[in-house]
This record gives structure tokens, C-alpha cells and sequence, in this order.
């Protein structure tokens, strides 16, 4: 139960800087979905709206349990998780030639975006536990398990972007559980080997096509370089101030694709110019550095682990989003979370943060 | 052997987790500034560079084709105008598999790919967006196929064009000329600076000499386009302005009568009518000619070779870049010189027993012509006259005269490619053989034959400047230029040279002229009751007798052409002019072309009935042979 004292732990101000990031989305939503034409803005505005008030529901639920809670049923989400993700590559939404999506009717459910969550709890709830540490090769085995089966089973969808999303959550997790630096500078070396190997044969053509367009856009400007040299154009031409909301001519003239979604940061610099970016860049940097004030905070390491591992994955995609933004990483089906349109993304990460708050909130309890 | 976790301060509590901590804090840190620096880049330090490539993207203008200047003939009949045709365009920004959509549209137009392929690589540095003719004046048949795979082909629209439209289909082809694209050679002169790939301009006749006043100014639009192409908004239009109307001197009823009398006659050639007082072309005809129409849509490779390689050469323009062996034509140059450098007079007469001995050598003539004077020597053609005046003037005396008159000189005629001629003279000969003249080949001369080689056209300005009495005016097409509401006349060119010729001269000419066609002369054909016509025959040997034997078997047409210079009516000549009738093996057939214009002029004049030309000759029906067959044995 959530008791008084509880609550004036709650971080205000950590909500109010999710909520702000929140609003600017919506907003956002609005403006790239808007047709100039005919003047109404797209379905995507309300689908958010709707799903950040379910998200908030999601937000209080998170916080209201004590994480100790789910930690204990850890096992019976994780097979929770890898069902319903089983089920998407069986039955799921197929669009655009990834499946990936439930069909609840009112609105389509992607599972792999609450993995993260679900994975950063089973590996704190695992690195927690002393008795089943990682030490042993089993408790290693399990590691791979946890992280391994999601991995694969998104990847199969596919959608290779989500699911690397699973591996700086185990990455954070491990170092803080006390991986040795010299492992982390063997796994980043192991990494760097393994890039060329994965280019050539665990990707897709089309996934080469955009890493290689990355690295050269101009070969094939029309193709797949075309995304990553509008994005620039898109933020470059914003300027110090910005045009103006609905004023971006590179957004609202559809130069630039699915920008209600992996884009959205783009646009923002177009309608917002720089000085838009910097206090966008600044409420991202804020809600990281606070989300890991928790992970300090927190009474036991259960609670670090998971915060340490929600806002690992978290700023990653954070970092990537804004990076493939601004033309500096390849095109990757990677949103933004909190502002880029995306119901299932939405809740996820306030759930997340819910448990990020819940930890924080219950740094006194025992 | 070591663990792979640190065991030191796991259960110390929170300080242990300091480390990666800091670190982690500081690595996001350090990569937000880094996004805020590239931001910055983007935004603030290249961003001019950025928005100018943001309104690339959305704002485009679009070219409007200007409709190429009506051409109408001196009585205001529009005769070159534009009509919009259907053209099937590529917007290459908007197709994905270039090669593809070239491959379909060729399989369902049946234009070949090659064809297609080279217009587009012609096109390579065009702006993307901006529609690239790829079929121009589309069939119905091929708009229909265009549209039908609408969604295979995305990027090709049929877009309606001005094109340029000869009514007179090959009537006048080599006087209009022909239009065409603007080639990559002439976009890199000085001329073509302000035109843009992809424009029609003219290539040939007055379309290329007048080709400023024809051209217009294009218009554009400014618009706003989304990522598809889609025009938003238009942000500013300046319509395109037409190119200024042209009248010309020509007279169609002339050209027309030239024109249908070489039909009926059934010979090609050329043929140039003009005022002698003026200098105005009335008609100027080459023949076999071509359809310009086809120029005007984009002549495909296949016509093109067709016609370059065509032995009849129907783009070359006789008229002003044919040179013949003039003939008996050039006796008028002979008697204008003789009697101008006074060295005889109308009096003098000759003896001609079909022929005579000059320099050692015998010299035949075609009749036995017995006694003639001047006059008589020209109605008859006595070549015996014309050898004895050889005889005795100097090659440069003639070259004098028959310079005076235009001949081997350029006309300046507003036509591009005018060919100059050749009168020999000993500077000439010096310079070419580094020999001197020999008298002896001035008798060949002196009949027109020898190193004289003529356009018809500078024969039209020799009877033009012999019958104003000396001034050899310059022949021209432009009469006037629309000034916005009406017609201005532009100034009249200046005469190219002028003599005053004697009226001694000027009576004898006129009267040897005079029996040439009304006292039986060999240019009867050409008389007309009541219009006192001059004229002049003249036969251009292409191979010598020996020569045809020597070449025995050929191809070649060795036929002789026919010559005949006109003007009427005495005294006060309006009209004059050469018929040259290629291979035609008479020149009594072509003065019954001059005579058939000569007579529309005049009728034309009075108000009168035209005259009409007898039906021509019907093609022989070629007779069907069956097959023997035990069927129909």
C-alpha cells in the first residue's frame, strides 16, 4: 500500500520532466502528422494521447507495488514475455514486413518494447541473489537465457533495432554488478571483431544497404542514403531559432519519412531550431542523470540493478534516436522514447519509470 | 583461479557502486554534449548551406515553353504557326528503376529503348524534377498506353507542349527551315547563353537566321512541392511571352504555282523568284524537299539518316547552296560585259557556220546560225558569237561584269549557309594553280562553261540587277516584324554593289532577252500574250560527251540540267528569276515553270482568273504479274 510517507517520496521532479518530454511529443505528433492541405493533423495524435493516459495508469501501478514484488514473480513475467513474444512471430500483426504487433482491436500491441523491462528485472532479480550470482557458469548460462531468448525471438520478427535495445540493459547491469573493467574491455574489443562478421553475414541486405548509405550517403541519395541526408537538411535547415511550429518545410512537405516516429527529433530542430534542441537535449539529460540518482539511492541492489538496467536501455535508444537525428548513426527503426509516436513505446517507458520512481520512493523501507 | 566479478565491497553498501557510476554519468554527459555540438554544426554554423538545400527541396520552378513566333507570308497568311501537341515526359526524380521504366515505356509505345535512353542521358544534367520530352507529339494509341500502366510507369506524365507547326507541310521546307532541340555544341556558344537544355530553337532556313525574334521568352512558375511532387502552392507565375510574328516577303500563290509546275513537269531542282526593284524573294523553292513537321517533333534517328543519305540530298538547299555549270545563262554576263568595256557594239555581228576555230582549236556550236548581230546571238544561243567575243576580252573583264551582276559573289540573303560561287580571273588562277589565264580557256568561259560554277539564287540577283538597270539588291525574306499591335516594316537591306549600265546595253540585252521568248527564240515556252517576257535558256552539261562514254555503266544521273532566267514585263520588270530543272534534260521545261508563276503573278495582279496546270502525268500503274501456277495456267 501506498502509505503517506511513501508518497512524499515520489520524485516530483523527475515526473514533471517525463511529462514535459511528453507533451513536447504530442505536440510534435501534431505537427508532423498535420496536412498542410487540408489542415487536420493524423490519428496518430489522438492514439497518443490515448496511450499516454494508459501509460500514466501504467506509471502509478509500477510505482505502487513494491519492486520487491515483481522481483519475486520475476519468473512467471519472464514466461509471460517470451509467450506473448512467441505468439507475435505465430499470430501477430504483420506491417510493413515485420510482425510484430498483437491486434487488441482498439490498438496493436508490440511486446518486444516492454523486453526491456522485463529483462532488466530478471537480471537484477538474478544478480541480486548472491547464492545464484553469476560467478558460476550456470549463473552465466542463465544470463545468456535471459537475455538470449528475447534477443532471438525479436530479432525474428525482425526488428534487429529493438532487440540490440536488450544489450546495454545486461551491459549495465553487469558492470554494475561488478563485472571486471578488464571483461568489459575484452566484450567492447570481442564487439568491434565481431562488426565486420555480422556485416557480412548476419545481416539483412537492406540492413547492409543502410550501414553501408550511412557511411557514404551521396552513393545513393535517392535510396537508402536519402533518409539520413534529409534528417540533416531537416535539422540544419531549422537554424538557431527554428521555423515555427507547422512551419517546417522539410516535415510538413513529407520530405522527410516516418517522421511522426523515428524522426520526430528532427523535426523538432526544424520547428524549434537549436534553441528548441537544447532544452529538449537538456529535460533527456536531466531524466537520465535523475533516473540514476535512484539507482545511487537505492536501499538494496535489487533496486540498482534495475534502475541501473531500465536507464541503460534508455539512454541508449535516447542517444541512438537523437544520433540517427542528426545524421550521425545509421537509419534504424529506433524511436524516441516519450516523444515519438507509439503507444506500445509509450508505456513501456513509463512503466520503466515507474519502477525507476519506485525504487527511488522506496529507498527508506525495509 | 579469479572470479569474473569483483568480490571487494559487493556487500559494502553504496559507495561500491561509485565507479561505474561516474563513469556512466560521465559518458552520458559527454555524449550529450557531443549531440549538442553536432547540432550546433548543423544548425548554427552550416546553416545556410542546410536551409538553402531545404528550399531546394520545396520550392521549384518550372519552366513554361514560350510558343515559338507565326510566320505569315506578305499577305499576312499564317503560314508557320504552333499547335499543342501530347508529349509523354519523364520526371526522373520520381522513378526508381530508371532502365525499367524506359524498357516498358518503349515496349508499349514502340519507340525504341536506344532512342529513349540517349534522350535521357542528353538530358543527365537537368534538374531531376524538371520533365525530361521523351515522346514528343505522342499518338493517341501511345498516350492510351502510357496511361493505361499509369502505376508501372510512375514518373511519366503527358504534358501539352507547343510545337511548331508548318501548314504547309513541304511546301517552303527549305525556307522556313526546321526547329530542334537546342545541342550541347550550340548551349556553349555565346548565342544560346540564356537558353536552357531542352529548348527548341532553329536549326535551319528563317527559323535559325531569326531565331531571337521567334524564340519568345519562356515564363515560370514558382511552387511548393511536397516529397512526391505534388505542387502545394504556387508562390509566383510569369507567363511565357510569344515569339514576335514574322512577315515574310514570299508570296505563297508563287511558291505554290513553282511548286505544283516542278510537280507537273515531274523534275526536281530549284527555283528563286524575286522583285528586281526590291530585292524581295516572292518564292523560293529546292527540290525534292522534306516535311519540317517532322523536325518540329523531335526527328528520330532513323528519318534523319534517311535523309542525310538520301542521294537526292533533300535537306540541301539548292536554291542557295547548289552550284552549277550555268551554261548558255551566262551569255547575259558575256553581252553586258562586252558592251560595257566597249569592245563591240549591239552591231557587231558574227558568222556562224555551226562552229568555228579559236586558239588552234575547232569550237562547235549547235545550230548553223549564219549571220547574227548581238540581238540575234542571244535569242539563238549562236555559241560561235559568244567564242568570237571571247576572243576578244580578257577573262578579267569578264569577271568584272559578272560580278556586277552577282554572280560568284554571296547574295547576303537572310538564309544561313549561302555558297559563294566561282567566275574565274587570273588572280583566282594564280592563287588556285599558280598558273597564269591562257586565252585560249577564256571561249569556254564565254558560253558559260569552264571553271563557272553557279547558285541558282546568284543568277535570280544577275536578272534582277539587269533588269533595274544596275543595282544588284540584295534578296531578302523579312518584310516586317510584329511590333505588339501591327506589322512594322523593317528597313529594306542595302544593295550589295551598283553600276549604272548603259541604255545602250540595257536595249540590247532587252531586246535579245525579248526574242529569246517572243520570236520563237529557244524560250518560247515561257511566252505569255500581252507581258512582253524576258528570258534566257541555258543547258548545264554534268559530263562532257567524252566523259559520258568514258563512264560508261553508272548510277549516277548524267542527265543535264536546264536553266531558265525570267523577268517581265519589259521595259518595267516587277518579277524575275531562275528555274533550275535538275536532270530535267530541257530547259523549255523549265521556262513552262517560269511561265506558269509568271502567269499566276500577273493574274493575281489583275484580279483575274489563276491559270491552271494541266493534270500531271499519272504514275505508270504497275502492272500485277501472277505467278504461274498450275491453277491459273
Amino acid at each position: 500500500m501506498l502509505e503517506r510517507r511513501l508518497y512524499r517520496h515520489i520524485d516530483w521532479l523527475l515526473s514533471g520532466a517525463l511529462a514535459l518530454l511528453c507533451v513536447i511529443g504530442v505536440a510534435m505528433i501534431y505537427s508532423t502528422t498535420y496536412e498542410p492541405t487540408t489542415g487536420v493533423a493524423g490519428p496518430q495524435v489522438a492514439t497518443q494521447v490515448w496511450a499516454l493516459a494508459i501509460g500514466l495508469v501504467a506509471f502509478v501501478i509500477m510505482l505502487w507495488v513494491d519492486y520487491r514484488w515483481f522481483a519475486d514473480s520475476t519468473v512467471l513475467i519472464f514466461v509471460g514475455l517470451v509467450a506473448l513474444l512467441g505468439y507475435v512471430l505465430l499470430f501477430g500483426t504483420a506491417e510493413g514486413g515485420a510482425q510484430r504487433w498483437i491486434d487488441l482491436g482498439v490498438f496493436n500491441l508490440q511486446p518486444s518494447e516492454f523486453a526491456r523491462i522485463v529483462v532488466a528485472l530478471a537480471l537484477a532479480t538474478l544478480f541480486a541473489d548472491r547464492r545464484r550470482g553469476p560467478q558460476t557458469p550456470g549463473g552465466w548460462l542463465t544470463t545468456a537465457l535471459i537475455v538470449g531468448v528475447p534477443f532471438l525471438l525479436i530479432s525474428q520478427q525482425p526488428d534487429l533495432g529493438t532487440a540490440v535495445t536488450l544489450l546495454p540493459v545486461c551491459f549495465g547491469i553487469l558492470v554494475f554488478a561488478g563485472l571486471r573493467l578488464r571483461y568489459v574491455a575484452v566484450l567492447v574489443v570481442l564487439a568491434i571483431l565481431a562488426a565486420p562478421v555480422a556485416f557480412f553475414y548476419g545481416l539483412e541486405d537492406y540492413q547492409r544497404q543502410r550501414i553501408s548509405s550511412f557511411l557514404d550517403p551521396e552513393q545513393d541519395p535517392r535510396g537508402a542514403g536519402y533518409q539520413q541526408i534529409q534528417a540533416q537538411i531537416t535539422v540544419g535547415s531549422g537554424g538557431p531559432m527554428g521555423k515555427g511550429f507547422l512551419q517546417g518545410t522539410q516535415s510538413q512537405y513529407n520530405f522527410l519519412p516516418v517522421a511522426h516516429n523515428d524522426f520526430i527529433f528532427s523535426v523538432l530542430a526544424e520547428e524549434q531550431g537549436f534553441l528548441g534542441v537544447v532544452v529538449a537535449l537538456g529535460l533527456y539529460l536531466f531524466v537520465i542523470l535523475r533516473g540514476l540518482d535512484a539507482a545511487r539511492l537505492a536501499k538494496d541492489r535489487l533496486g540498482t540493478y534495475l534502475v541501473v538496467g531500465v536507464m541503460s536501455g534508455f539512454s541508449f535508444q535516447v542517444i541512438y534516436n537523437i544520433a540517427m537525428s542528426a545524421g550521425l548513426a545509421p537509419v534504424k527503426g529506433l524511436t524516441l522514447p516519450l516523444m515519438s509516436s507509439g503507444g506500445s513505446s509509450v508505456i513501456a517507458t513509463l512503466a520503466a519509470f515507474g519502477l525507476v520512481l519506485n525504487v527511488r520512493m522506496r529507498r527508506f523501507t525495509n | 583461479m579469479t572470479s569474473d566479478f569483483e568480490t571487494n565491497g559487493i556487500g559494502g553498501g553504496r559507495d561500491s557502486f561509485t565507479l561505474p557510476m561516474t563513469l556512466l554519468r560521465f559518458s552520458v554527459v559527454l555524449i550529450f554534449v557531443a549531440l549538442g555540438t553536432r547540432f550546433w554544426l548543423l544548425q548554427v554554423a552550416q546553416h545556410e548551406k542546410y536551409r538553402e538545400l531545404a528550399e531546394n527541396n520545396h520550392q521549384r520552378t518550372i519552366a513554361l515553353d514560350a510558343p515559338r513566333g507565326v510566320v505569315v507570308d506578305r499577305d499576312g497568311r499564317p503560314l508557320v504557326e504552333n499547335r499543342y501537341s501530347l508529349n509523354v515526359s519523364l520526371v526522373r526524380e520520381k522513378v526508381e528503376d530508371l532502365e525499367g521504366t524506359l524498357e516498358l515505356l518503349a515496349e508499349v509505345s514502340g519507340v525504341p529503348a536506344s532512342t529513349l535512353t540517349s534522350v535521357v542521358e542528353r538530358h543527365r544534367r537537368d534538374p531531376v524534377y524538371s520533365p525530361i520530352v521523351l515522346i514528343r507529339d505522342a499518338s493517341l494509341s501511345q498516350v492510351a498506353a502510357v496511361a493505361a500502366h499509369e502505376l508501372e510507369l510512375p514518373g511519366l506524365l503527358i504534358q501539352q507542349l507547343p510545337t511548331r507547326h508548318y501548314r504547309t507541310e513541304d511546301v517552303a521546307a527549305h525556307l522556313f527551315g526546321y526547329v530542334g532541340e537546342v545541342s550541347d555544341e550550340q548551349l556553349a556558344t555565346a548565342e544560346f547563353e540564356a537558353v536552357r537544355s531542352g529548348t527548341v530553337v532553329g536549326q535551319s532556313g528563317i527559323e535559325q537566321i531569326y531565331n531571337e525574334l521567334l524564340m519568345g521568352r519562356d515564363g515560370a512558375r514558382q511552387v511548393v512541392v511536397d516529397s512526391i511532387g505534388r505542387e502545394i502552392d504556387t508562390v509566383g507565375e510569369q507567363m511565357p511571352v510569344e515569339g514576335r510574328q514574322l512577315q515574310l516577303t514570299l508570296d505563297y500563290d508563287l511558291q505554290e504555282a513553282a511548286e505544283n509546275a516542278f510537280a507537273v513537269g515531274g523534275f526536281n531542282g530549284a527555283a528563286v523568284v524575286l522583285d528586281p526593284r526590291t530585292g524581295e524573294i516572292l518564292a523560293l523553292v529546292s527540290l525534292p524537299a522534306y516535311d519540317p513537321n517532322a523536325f518540329a517533333l523531335g526527328i528520330d534517328q532513323d528519318s534523319w539518316n534517311a535523309l542525310n543519305q538520301d542521294t537526292l540530298r533533300p535537306l540541301n538547299n539548292r536554291a542557295l547552296q547548289g552550284r552549277y555549270s550555268p551554261g548558255s545563262i551566262f551569255k547575259i554576263a558575256m553581252t553586258v560585259a562586252a558592251l560595257e568595256e566597249g569592245v563591240v557594239t549591239p552591231d557587231f555581228t558574227v558568222t556562224c557556220r555551226g562552229g568555228g576555230m579559236f586558239y588552234g582549236q575547232f569550237r562547235q556550236c549547235l545550230g548553223t546560225h549564219g549571220t547574227v548581230d548581238m540581238r540575234e546571238a542571244l535569242e539563238k544561243s549562236c555559241n560561235t558569237y559568244f567564242y568570237t567575243l571571247g576572243e576578244l576580252m580578257e577573262i578579267d573583264q569578264i569577271h568584272k561584269w559578272a560580278t556586277a551582276l552577282g554572280l560568284g559573289e554571296l547574295s547576303g540573303i537572310d538564309l544561313p549557309h549561302e555558297v559563294q560561287g566561282l567566275i574565274p580571273s587570273t588572280a583566282w588562277k594564280e592563287e588556285r594553280r599558280g598558273e597564269p589565264w591562257y586565252p585560249g580557256e577564256t571561249i569556254s568561259v564565254a558560253i558559260g562553261q569552264g571553271p563557272v560554277d553557279l547558285t541558282p539564287l546568284s543568277l535570280a540577283v544577275m536578272m534582277a540587277t539587269v533588269a533595274n538597270g544596275g543595282t544588284r539588291v540584295t534578296p531578302h525574306l523579312l518584310k516586317a516584324v510584329n511590333e505588339g499591335d501591327e506589322f512594322v516594316p523593317v528597313p529594306r537591306p542595302v544593295p550589295r554593289s551598283q553600276v549604272t549600265l548603259d541604255p545602250t546595253t540595257l536595249a540590247a540585252v532587252t531586246d535579245g532577252l525579248w526574242r529569246v521568248v517572243n520570236n520563237g527564240g529557244t524560250g518560247r515556252r515561257a511566252r505569255i500574250d500581252g507581258r512582253d517576257v524576258l528570258g534566257k535558256t541555258g543547258t548545264a552539261q554534268v559530263i562532257s560527251l567524252q566523259g559520258r562514254v568514258a563512264a560508261g555503266d553508272t548510277e549516277r544521273d548524267l542527265r543535264d540540267h536546264g536553266w531558265f532566267v525570267f523577268a517581265a514585263p519589259a521595259g518595267a520588270p516587277e518579277i524575275a528569276g531562275v528555274v533550275f530543272g535538275e536532270h530535267n534534260e530541257s530547259s523549255g521545261l523549265s521556262a513552262e515553270v517560269a511561265r506558269h508563276v509568271m502567269e499566276t503573278y500577273f493574274a493575281k495582279k489583275d484580279g483575274s482568273p489563276r491559270p491552271v496546270l494541266p493534270l500531271p502525268p499519272l504514275p505508270a500503274t504497275p502492272q500485277v504479274v501472277l505467278p504461274v501456277t498450275a491453277a491459273n495456267q
